[in-house]
């Protein structure tokens, strides 16, 4: 059975995203599940774990601190490079922006078919994606190798213990490559919620939480409901929160099992990043916001009023 | 300081917007056809460039003829001149296929620095600008926040999940640029009668040297096989607070599941 490359993509704080394991699911579709871990020395045990127990045969660990040091390019050339020894079925890779870049670089370089914004592959290739804001479905399929970035939440990870076998990889880079430099990360993260776009649960404010310190009120019912905090562009726009949590056309696109638009009217720009969520509640003052249309639980009212009432009712039922 | 901007008309992501049901294209006959919104914010930093540091700034942007009315439109902002590859062959391309004409017609103009938008809001696809350097042998500083520009030095913060990254490349680069970089400036009456005189010159394949084989739905990398509606969401329940709105929210929540 022909090999399936999925490249392999951690957090922050040292752990498997959930993406790269819901992608592991997805490759079993095709054929042998191989993780790729691309990184500074010592990225691969760090993940071999999860990897291993969601269906990795192998793990290509190509690691170097110059893949680490520099932006996108090393990542692709050396995924390039392995793609040429394995002859894989297809590359997996997640949607983020990351994934995406890498995927675009690859897809050049092997003049491979690209298909991004994946939610769903059939076991003959074919891709499903949700375009236009949610409201189109296309199916789609390469003509040749296929190189595919999966969206957050498609699929729930299935575990499928396999051998987990570390391979390493040539990681050397070509000087072309080292072009774009990162001196230096920042963690601008508050806390420990779960990313955005992989949060089971998200919570939304917008123009009608009225100030930064307001928001404090949006994470406070997301904490208790173990879910990422969202803005819509209002918000971020008006300074209430930051940009890397907008959710909407121009940010985030989530699907989470539960989403709750709080003070949001739900123009167009929002609904597009929030409308294949499973569940949508909707608390806004204004009865004729959009938001309501596509909400399954809505609450005409006052969301300082409604919100503290719920934050309280919650803590009474946990206890 | 001479900088090129890709520019890409799009379905106005504010109308309803379909796909062709003859190839799967994006329909932009029926469409209300706009500038990508994200390109503005990428026209309006390289104007606060070359307006500090001299320069010219040139559109490029690869579309039908009717691409044309977005373009003066980019214009009267403030650039100096636009290239505009039109060719019928290049229909229904895959990004893999555009990133190469775009390559080719950056060889033909004289930059040291290109500017693009981080995504359009119709594709929302996030690579030409990677495709493109991998393809010039240029770096690539995506998804800014911030550009610097200093000397040879392009320094830009990278908006990531976590916060941020600051990237650094030497020389001729491509930078994209999100909607958090600037707040883009409307254009003025001088600006858009000025837009109808600047020169807008044609580029079709043949002055590329790309073989109409090489572009094209036909000749794709992908081949979409199906599209159809999403099924529309049905409203739900919808209750007015009356003081207990919060208590029947959690209750919502609990037969959902999620308290």
């Amino acid at each position: 059975m022909a090999e399936v490359l999925v490249v392999a993509d951690g957090t922050a704080s040292g752990g498997v995203r959930k993406a790269t394991l819901e992608a592991l699911t997805l490759a079993r579709r095709l054929g042998e599940p191989a993780a790729v871990v691309l990184g500074a020395p010592g990225t691969a045990d760090a993940l071999a774990g999860p990897l291993a127990e969601y269906g990795a045969v192998k793990i290509y660990a190509a690691e170097s601190d110059e893949i680490a040091g520099h932006l996108v390019a090393p990542k692709a050339e050396v995924l390039a490079r392995l793609v040429g020894e394995v002859s894989p079925a297809a590359v997996l890779l997640p949607s983020s922006q990351e994934g995406k870049e890498i995927a675009g670089r690859l897809a050049v370089k092997l003049d491979a078919g690209l298909l991004t914004d994946v939610s769903d592959i059939a076991a003959d290739g074919t891709v499903t994606q949700v375009v236009f804001a949610g409201s189109t479905i296309v199916t789609a399929k390469a003509n040749g190798l296929p190189v595919v970035t999966v969206r957050s939440n498609s699929v729930s990870p299935e575990p499928a213990p396999a051998a987990g076998e570390r391979v390493s990889v040539d990681a050397t880079v070509s000087d072309a490559a080292k072009g774009a430099t990162v001196l230096e990360r920042v963690a601008e993260q508050k806390g420990s919620r779960p990313e955005l776009t992989e949060a089971g649960v998200v919570v939304s404010g917008g123009r009608g939480v009225a100030s930064a310190e307001n928001f404090a009120l949006i994470e406070e019912l997301a904490d208790l409901l173990g879910g990422a905090v969202g803005a819509s562009r209002a918000a971020v726009d008006s300074g209430f929160y930051p940009h890397q949590f907008q959710v909407g056309q121009t940010g985030k696109t989530v699907s989470p099992q539960l989403y709750l638009a709080i003070g949001i009217s739900g123009a167009i720009q929002h609904r597009a990043g929030m409308q294949t969520s499973k569940t949508i509640v909707a608390i806004n003052k204004d009865d004729e916001a959009p938001i309501f249309e596509l909400a399954d639980y809505g609450i005409v009212g006052d969301l300082f009023k409604v919100v503290p009432q719920a934050v309280e009712q919650i803590r009474k039922r946990q206890g | 300081m001479n900088i090129v901007v890709l520019v890409k008309q799009v379905p106005d992501s504010g109308a309803e917007r379909t796909l062709k049901s003859d190839d799967w294209t994006v329909d932009r006959a029926s469409a209300s056809n706009v500038i990508n919104e994200m390109d503005e914010y990428a026209i309006e930093e390289a104007l606060r460039i070359t307006e500090a540091q001299g320069g010219e700034v040139t559109l490029l942007t690869v579309g039908p003829d009717r691409a044309t009315e977005s373009i003066r439109k980019a214009l009267s902002m403030g650039p100096n001149g636009a290239v505009h590859v039109v060719d019928d062959a290049i229909a229904g391309s895959d990004a893999v296929q555009t990133s190469a004409v775009i390559a080719a017609a950056l060889g033909t103009l004289e930059w040291d620095l290109v500017l693009a938008g981080a995504e359009a809001t119709d594709g929302r696809v996030q690579v030409i600008p990677h495709m493109i350097a991998e393809r010039l042998g240029v770096p690539a500083l995506t998804g800014a926040r911030k550009l610097t520009v200093d000397g040879d030095t392009r320094t830009i913060e990278r908006q990531t999940d976590e916060g941020y990254e600051v990237v650094a490349a030497t020389g001729k680069a491509i930078v994209s640029v999100w909607d958090t970089i600037n707040e883009p400036r409307y254009p003025s009456f001088k600006g858009i009668m000025a837009a109808k005189k600047k020169p807008v010159k044609t580029l079709s394949l043949a002055d590329l040297g790309i073989e109409p084989t090489a572009v094209g739905g036909a000749n794709a990398h992908t081949t979409v096989l199906s599209a159809q509606p999403r099924p529309a969401r049905q409203a739900g329940t919808r209750v007015p607070d009356e003081g207990e709105g919060g208590v029947a929210l959690v209750e919502f929540l609990a037969t959902e599941k999620f308290v």
